[in-house]
């Protein structure tokens, strides 16, 4: 082991925000400024401490690195267990940047300056709560973080939503916690039978069970999908996915962004680490399911978005083709494609999230989200016509742009494990090109029209905060290798766990694999 | 008369340890003596000598929990009483749950302009029947505890002069009355097929003079009267109809009492019988409990979905936890080991602040509103009562099992019970119930935070002890809901009863 941080980062990275909500929650109505000046604070040095934990992270290990454990209900077997690999590095990270974005970037849409208050409360919550899910290896621990989120999110949404908000609002909130119910059953079952097959004692400390225990394979089965019916609501994965684009259009554009952003994550990042790693048996065991229904929402979620007359709708459905590719990559086992789709989750994260905060500007200038009354915005707005061009091709997977290496190495990834859904996925790539195109012609080409000629261009503030994203988009687009490097010994030796424990073997090396991105494969990735 | 049969010895009163029970007594006594005897006390000071009574029984509680830690379990009053840590939790619980429902009465009468310390004694009297039932080790000592609490349930039921009141009232005497007879008669034919009503000595007769394998049809129909009058008394499902009917026309702080103290105490006289009586009978009666969790789990969150009336939301609501609560029974019936009475008598423990602190918002929500409790009259609560909803959404969160809640680990305890002992099937309908549940309960936080009252509507009075209990619970709630061990850590020993 090399030293560590004598400070514990991943517990302030927790508890910053939740104590900036509780401060700004004792702040009485009558100084409401000064919730501003709170939440401003506290998610800026959250954000600091997710750069500071980046910068300090070993990128050779692939263990669990800054590791703190705390005992919490010694009477069940819980600590306070929290620790970070490469696999939640990048995700931690977007969490911690993505909030003060949001918190500073964007303007609660409501009447009464006197409710902003709660409304930054709630989004510090939200954060602590996501942090906590990506951090905890606790599996109640991770639990009660992943259940938490819930209710910020459900008050965001029916606080400061739209015109559908609180049915959008508690559809989300009971799909999802149907998920959790499964999952919390799964979670307790999985504790005894662990602690009687291999395990000492009841304890919910994932590295012990994943390490030591020994599930038969229908046990494991079954407890696998206790948990994935949980993740796969929240991916969501189709047929779970009906929640997901009235929460989006309905939820403010701070919702959006870190609904599309992180929350969505906790699903994809809850198969890799609590599917595969504690199941890898059942995972392997059940891949054609999952991969049969990533495509399926890939072709699905783009068909629908093709279709859309609503903008914040659209960029919804092509969330669920997007998270079709990431699902599709964790289930293809080998190492390109469960790299490639960690690195799509945070891709996403950064160019969906952008997205719905370019619509959200759209719909303060214009109040409406209809595709057929917009159109000629780039006459008027042309810089915001740039930026949103930049978003889009980097949601499309240009080559150059994030989205592309991610989507890259899940196809090439899944194509040596298993050639035809990784043909059927990459149309998926075509038709991405198809409805964003389409709609970015919609809306920006033509003439404005007597509506949108007022159609304010970018302001400062609005390109203080869409800069940060244009920056990860072409940086990562450009030269991913720091990213990669502490991503893939994470994942080596998660596939390495599955090839231990599960009858399998990742594909063989020999074949011929470029991994460089700037080699494009001609056919798998079309021309767009 | 007893006195001169030779037969006769009295019995060594361990005093001592029946004073939870006499301070509760003495207390009701000097209320209604002191109270009738002297001009009206200053406000308050009913509910305060209330307060002090139940606080020194509930001290008196704690002071003995560690003599049993050195000399164990073990029957008092010649066996009549058990002394043990689950007498002894409950005894807690119950005096936690009657200090708090007292806060909340000295504002309720003070508002109806009742104040008298009739209801105070009401409670206490209640309360000591609550705590014979938990400590009862012999089924005629525990029909008594019973009887002590319902005819005091039924009397506060009735006490305020309006219709709903007095129909709630005669609602719940009628069923209860026929309720109790049926234990009444469950624990005749017990009797007739063990020969004896000493629990200790049921327990034992097993071994003896009944077949193990559970044949005597005598016992076994006294096993199934016994359970059809607990479930009566736990409202769980299909014995509930009374429930929502008595907690809404009953007065907000006795519908509070009755939810808690009520609930607590019949689940006691549940796990006296099942598990203490008739351990031997579990493979009789566990499929019972498991058909009346479900029904319990399944029914009361639907139909609690769809009632427009908060006091009947809660009313259903307690039907459903009712239903958690029996998972824990359930599984606390297997054989081997497990924590399943450790996690009910948690679950009594937290759910009682819960309800208590829910039912204060609704009396507070009511009086604004000249009584009226239907979910309309809680649109737009958070303009006016910003705190007072936050406290509201803590309780209505808890109740749906939301983490850093005591609700989450309430239920996360008895699930872990289930799983425990590998019954999956009911862990996963209790939660899909609970999801349910969280409808109704997001159903009243959408009315209280979201909806936006058309008309300018008066500012709720938040009178200051209910405000105190409302955020003493809610304190409670959320404090032991992220540090919950040392609730966990002393309910893990009720487990040990005396015998």
């Amino acid at each position: 082991m090399h030293d560590e941080l004598s400070f514990p980062i991943l517990t302030a990275l927790v508890l910053t925000p939740a104590i900036g909500a509780v401060l700004i929650a004792l702040i009485s109505s009558r100084q409401a400024q000064y919730a501003k000046l709170v939440a401003a604070i506290t998610s800026v040095t959250t954000g600091a401490m997710a750069i500071w934990l980046t910068a300090e992270f070993h990128q050779s290990d692939d263990g669990f690195q800054f590791v703190t454990k705390q005992p919490w209900i010694e009477e069940w077997g819980i600590s306070w267990h929290l620790g970070v690999d490469g696999i939640s590095l990048f995700l931690v990270l977007l969490t911690g940047v993505l909030f003060p974005l949001a918190i500073l970037g964007i303007d609660p849409h409501n009447d009464e300056p006197g409710r902003d208050k709660p409304y930054l409360a709630w989004l510090l919550l939200l954060e602590a709560g996501v942090m906590g899910s990506f951090l905890s290896l606790d599996l109640f621990l991770f639990f009660v973080f992943f259940e938490i989120v819930l209710v910020p999110m459900y008050f965001l949404i029916g606080g400061w939503g739209y015109e559908g908000r609180v049915y959008a609002a508690t559809k989300f909130f009971l799909y999802t916690m149907t998920g959790s119910a499964f999952m919390l059953v799964s979670i307790m079952a999985t504790a005894y039978i662990a602690s009687r097959n291999g395990v000492s004692g009841v304890t919910f400390d994932l590295v012990e069970i994943a390490e030591n225990a020994e599930f038969a394979a229908s046990t494991g089965r079954w407890l696998f999908f206790g948990f994935a019916i949980a993740f796969a609501v929240k991916v969501p994965v189709f047929p779970l996915h009906t929640w997901l684009p009235d929460a989006h259009t309905q939820a403010p554009t701070a919702g959006s962004v870190v609904l599309a952003g992180v929350m969505l994550k906790l699903g994809t990042y809850g198969l890799l680490r609590f599917g595969l790693y504690l199941f890898p048996e059942a995972a392997y065991w059940s891949r054609y399911l999952w991969l049969g229904l990533a495509v399926v929402g890939i072709l699905y979620g783009a068909i629908a978005a093709t279709m859309q007359t609503d903008l914040k709708r659209l960029v919804a459905y092509s969330s669920v083709a997007h998270l079709g590719f990431i699902v599709l990559g964790t289930f293809a086992f080998t190492s390109q494609a469960i790299t490639g789709s960690v690195m799509q989750m945070v891709n996403h994260g950064v160019s969906t999230g952008a997205l719905f905060l370019m619509v959200g500007w759209i719909y303060e200038r214009r109040h409406t989200r209809q595709i057929a009354e917009l159109s000629g915005l780039q006459k008027v707005a042309p810089i915001f016509a740039a930026g949103f061009m930049v978003v889009m091709l980097s949601s499309i997977g240009v080559p150059g742009l994030n989205g592309f290496v991610g989507e890259y190495l899940i196809l090439i990834g899944t194509f040596l494990a298993e050639p035809w859904y990784a043909a059927i996925a990459a149309t998926g790539v075509i038709l991405a090109a198809l409805y964003l195109l389409w709609a970015y012609q919609r809306v920006f080409h033509g003439e404005p029209g007597e509506a949108n000629e007022g159609f304010a261009e970018l302001k400062l503030k609005e390109a203080a905060t869409l800069l940060p994203f244009i920056g990860i988009i072409v940086f990562t687009g450009v030269y991913p290798k720091p990213m990669l490097d502490r991503i893939e010994p994470a994942v080596d030796r998660l596939i390495g766990h599955v090839e231990s424990v599960a009858d399998f073997e990742a594909p063989s090396p020999d074949e011929p694999v470029i991994v460089e991105h700037d080699d494009a494969d001609e056919t798998e990735e079309g021309d767009h | 008369m007893l006195a001169q049969d030779t037969f006769f010895t009295a019995p060594d009163i361990e005093w001592w340890h029946l004073s939870p029970i006499l301070a509760l007594v003495g207390g009701a006594l000097f209320l209604l003596l002191v109270g009738a005897l002297t001009p009206r006390w200053p406000r308050g000071l009913y509910g305060i000598v209330t307060i002090v009574t139940a606080a020194t029984a509930g001290v008196f509680a704690v002071l003995q929990w560690s003599d049993i830690d050195d000399n164990g379990p073990a029957t008092i009053v010649d066996g009549a009483l058990a002394f043990d840590h689950l007498t002894l939790f409950l005894t807690i619980t119950i005096c936690v749950a009657v200090a708090l429902v007292a806060l909340l009465t000295i504002d309720e009468l003070a508002i109806a302009g009742k104040d008298a310390p009739e209801m105070y004694a009401m409670f206490l009297v209640a309360a000591t029947g609550g705590v014979v039932m938990s400590s009862a080790n012999d089924m005629i000592v525990l029909f008594l505890g019973l009887e002590t609490l319902s005819l005091a349930l039924y009397v506060l039921a009735a006490s305020y002069r309006t219709p709903e009141s007095q129909e709630a009232g005669i609602k719940y005497f009628v069923l209860g009355g026929f309720a109790s007879a049926v234990f009444l008669y469950g624990i005749a034919l017990v009797y007739g097929g063990t020969q004896s009503t000493n629990i200790s000595e049921i327990a034992a007769s097993f071994t003896t003079t009944v077949s193990l394998d559970g044949d005597s049809p005598l016992v076994l129909a006294g096993l199934a009267l016994l359970l059809v009058g607990l479930a009566f008394k736990v409202a769980a499902v299909p014995f509930h109809v009374w429930s929502p009917d008595v907690y809404q026309g009953a007065p907000n702080q006795v519908t509070a009492f009755m939810a808690s103290v009520g609930k607590a105490a019949a689940f006691a006289a549940m796990l006296r019988v099942l598990l203490v009586a008739l351990p031997f009978q579990r493979d009789d009666w566990r499929p019972v409990i498991w058909v009346l969790a479900v029904l319990s789990l399944v029914i009361g969150s639907l139909l609690a979905a769809v009632q427009s009336d908060v006091k009947r939301m809660l009313a259903y609501s307690s039907v459903s936890h009712a239903g958690f609560i029996l998972v824990g029974v359930e599984a606390a019936g297997h054989a081997g080991p497990n924590d399943g009475t450790a996690s009910v008598v948690a679950y009594l423990l937290f759910y009682s602040v819960l309800t208590i602190g829910s039912f204060a918002v609704v009396a507070v929500v009511a009086h604004s509103n000249g009584g009226d409790t239907s979910l309309t009259a809680f649109n737009g609560l958070a303009r006016r009562r910003p705190a007072i909803t936050l406290a509201l959404t803590v309780f209505l969160l808890a109740q749906a099992g939301v983490p850093f809640t005591t609700g989450f680990v309430a239920k996360f305890g008895v699930i872990q019970a289930a799983v425990d002992v590998n019954s999956y099937a009911i862990g996963i309908i209790a939660m899909l119930s609970a999801v349910i549940a969280a409808f109704m309960y997001l159903r009243i936080m959408v009315s209280a935070w979201l909806t936006v009252e058309e008309t300018e509507v008066a500012k709720e009075q938040a009178p200051i002890s209910t405000v105190l209990a409302i955020g003493i619970a809610a304190i409670f709630t959320v404090v032991v809901g992220i540090y919950p061990e040392w609730v966990l850590d002393t309910a893990e020993s009720v487990a040990v009863f005396a015998r």
